[in-house]
């Protein structure tokens, strides 16, 4: 007990110096004598209450810690859900429920909720692809963003430029992102860890200021705006279609309404979501999924049994670069602008999060932490500038509970059936 | 005799001022078994990975039935026919034995992308002959009831077994085990040695053999090399090797 006094005493002292910048204080000298501006006296009541619980919680947390432990009921009850949410088969069941619950609700949804639930999907995507990267092949990629950009900027331009339509130029935007993955992998993945993480960090944000740079074709820091919105099958969204070309409320009799336009962006993107699920799915079925698990236990042996480690992890590279093609393309639609500002490492660590919180390698995972990491921030507006300081929470909250992510896969094993 | 599958002449590696080998030689004949032994740190696994491609050799000529294939990357030399095993075993400890063995296949699979995609009748057939070869070959180990268990939760004998049932998925020529008697029991060593048997006489599998039990090693080998310091010591049928006084000397000290 009493070897945990000191670190009790630190962790208060440690509370009260970090409520001066939470809270916004300002220590200024008046003379000799040191005062603290912007505080009332309800602040010093929190930050006291604050500092004796963390001191009494340090003191005691062992022996509470071990309580817990003791107390057979609750604990376990949570390791078998935990354990059962995370089978396979469980989790497909889930996912098929959450496609048809997808699909339906925005008729009855408002028209913010539909919109907000189309930003998470475009991270859930972004999260899936990364997720190959990450979780599949155990690659760490800082630089996610940037395919994401060259996705987005490669519709733009092609908008701009050659008056290409979204579902053209969709296929393109993944291959060009897809070929920067590939270009950029070629040198880079004979690199491990840590250097890895750097140079694809590094590519991130020269992607984006070359954007920034190259004024003349990408209009520099203004971006590029009145990019064209997604049609069906040519049928536009627009109150008035151009010349030539007819607008879905004409076509169908209907009223113009502007939530068709958002419902028609929410639907594309959980298409989009779809394939990528599909396609993750069938790849960790496939004998190139096999290899990225195998190379990411083991590279020695991956070698010596001969398979080539380095087009194993570009393969890797290149097809979580393709899907932030495809959702780079579809922000561009679904903003009608794209500027460098939306490209920023803090995107690469959303998403890197993303990954984490929902467990590695887990497409739930995924979902999951994608609708908490966007839709957390949209719900506690009031709350905005402590976003960073709630994310740091949580995610310290995660590294102790539940290191693993939020619902860790258990990959889709072979069996050998007699 | 008729040219040697692996003639392996003049090998040295330098790491730095350290001269690991020193100019070993090295013939091995088809359907051969050959050892190569020598005390501790005499520079055997060295060797081992030059011939593998895990190390570029300093010097030296590799040739692989007349071709030669030295300072070619690792994953080349396998698929030339060429695998091998550690010293300490290398499974893939979270994937199922079964999955062990289809990851080996790799280079055999479809990997068509869209032929996965779609699960073509050509990617399914693909498949079922691999997952059919990996049973076949669990059988030859006799570890087919644990097939479906993560090869880290297997017995280590098992785990060693299961290595070599791994490496012969890879179909090679040669099969190059660095000390796979280690840390076996005398049965589990009396199996092994009927599982190198198996291997040359059923399936025309040549071995190359690092080992420190002299009982399996004089009792298998065609050949042996022995090596000390870096340094080829003798070279010769297992009788002329027990009787070779540099060799007796280099194992157990001058007297």
């Amino acid at each position: 007990m009493t070897h945990r006094i000191r670190p009790a005493f630190f962790s208060a002292l440690l509370v009260i110096a970090l409520s001066v910048p939470v809270f916004g204080l300002k220590l200024t000298t008046e003379g000799i004598a040191l005062i603290v501006e912007g505080a009332t006296a309800s602040t010093y009541w929190i930050i006291a209450a604050c500092a004796v619980g963390m001191f009494f919680w340090t003191l005691f947390h062992e022996r509470l810690a071990a309580g817990w432990a003791a107390s057979p009921n609750l604990p376990r009850i949570l390791a078998g859900a935990g354990s059962f949410l995370t089978l396979p088969s469980t989790q497909r069941w889930i996912i098929c429920t959450l496609i048809v619950v997808a699909l339906v609700w925005p008729f009855f949804g408002s028209r913010g909720a539909v919109d907000i639930a189309t930003l998470i999907l475009i991270y859930v995507m972004l999260g899936l692809g990364l997720n190959i990267v990450v979780g599949l092949a155990g690659l760490l990629d800082l630089g996610y963003v940037g395919f994401y950009a060259v996705g987005a900027y490669t519709y733009a331009l092609l908008s701009e430029y050659f008056g290409f339509g979204f579902w053209s130029a969709l296929p393109i935007a993944g291959a060009m992102a897809a070929l920067f993955g590939f270009l950029l992998g070629f040198p880079v993945l004979r690199l491990r860890g840590d250097y890895l993480a750097i140079v694809t960090l590094g590519f991130g944000e020269i992607i984006r200021i070359l954007l920034r740079n190259m004024t003349d074709i990408t209009g520099g820091p203004n971006g590029i705006s009145g990019i064209e919105k997604p049609t069906l099958f040519g049928l536009s969204f627009d109150r008035r279609a151009e010349e030539g070309m007819q607008t879905f409320h004409q076509f169908f009799g209907l009223e113009y309404e502007s939530i068709h336009k958002v419902i028609f962006l929410y639907l594309i993107a959980v298409l989009l979501v779809l394939l990528t699920l599909f396609v993750i799915n069938r790849l960790l079925r496939m004998p190139i999924g096999r290899a990225w698990e195998a190379l990411r236990e083991d590279e020695i042996a991956c070698r010596a049994l001969g398979m080539n480690p380095t087009i194993i992890k570009l393969s890797a590279f290149t097809l979580g670069a393709t899907f932030a093609g495809f959702a780079g393309s579809f922000f561009a639609a679904r903003q009608g602008l794209v500027s460098p500002e939306s490209f920023t490492f803090i995107e690469s660590a959303i998403i890197l999060a993303i990954v984490v919180l929902g467990g590695m390698g887990s497409q739930l995972g995924v979902i999951l932490a994608a609708t908490v990491m966007i839709l957390l921030p949209e719900l506690m507006r009031e709350f905005s500038e402590y976003r960073m300081l709630m994310f740091g929470a949580l995610m310290v909250v995660m590294m102790i509970w539940r290191p693993q992510g939020l619902l860790p896969m258990q990959r889709p094993h072979l069996e050998l059936k007699p | 005799m008729s040219r040697p599958l692996l003639d392996v002449s003049g090998l040295t590696m330098r790491f730095g001022g350290l001269l690991a080998v020193n100019g070993v030689a090295l013939q091995v004949h088809d359907r051969q078994v050959v050892s190569m032994i020598g005390p501790n740190g005499a520079g055997k696994t060295t060797v081992f990975n030059c011939l593998t491609g895990f190390y570029r050799p300093t010097e030296g000529k590799i040739l692989l039935d007349g071709e030669s294939i030295e300072g070619l990357p690792g994953h080349q030399i396998t698929r030339k026919g060429v695998v091998r095993t550690f010293q300490n075993v290398r499974l893939f400890k979270d994937m199922t034995a079964i999955e062990n063995l289809l990851v080996a296949q790799h280079r055999h699979l479809n990997t068509g992308f869209l032929a996965g995609l779609f699960k073509t009748p050509a990617f399914r057939k693909s498949e079922r002959e691999a997952m059919q070869y990996a049973a076949h070959w669990l059988e030859q180990v006799d570890l087919v009831d644990c097939a479906n268990r993560p090869a880290g939760t297997l017995a280590y004998g098992q785990q060693r077994r299961l290595e070599i049932a791994r490496c012969m998925m890879t179909r090679p020529r040669i099969l190059m085990l660095d000390e796979p008697a280690a840390g076996l029991n005398p049965r589990e060593t009396e199996d092994l040695k009927a599982l190198i048997a198996l291997l040359r006489d059923q399936h025309g599998v040549t071995v190359l053999l690092i080992e420190h039990d002299m009982k399996l090693v004089m009792s298998i080998s065609d050949h042996i090399v022995v090596i000390n310091q870096g340094c080829p010591l003798a070279d010769g049928t297992p009788e002329e090797i027990r009787a070779n006084p540099d060799v007796i000397k280099a194992y157990l000290g001058e007297a």
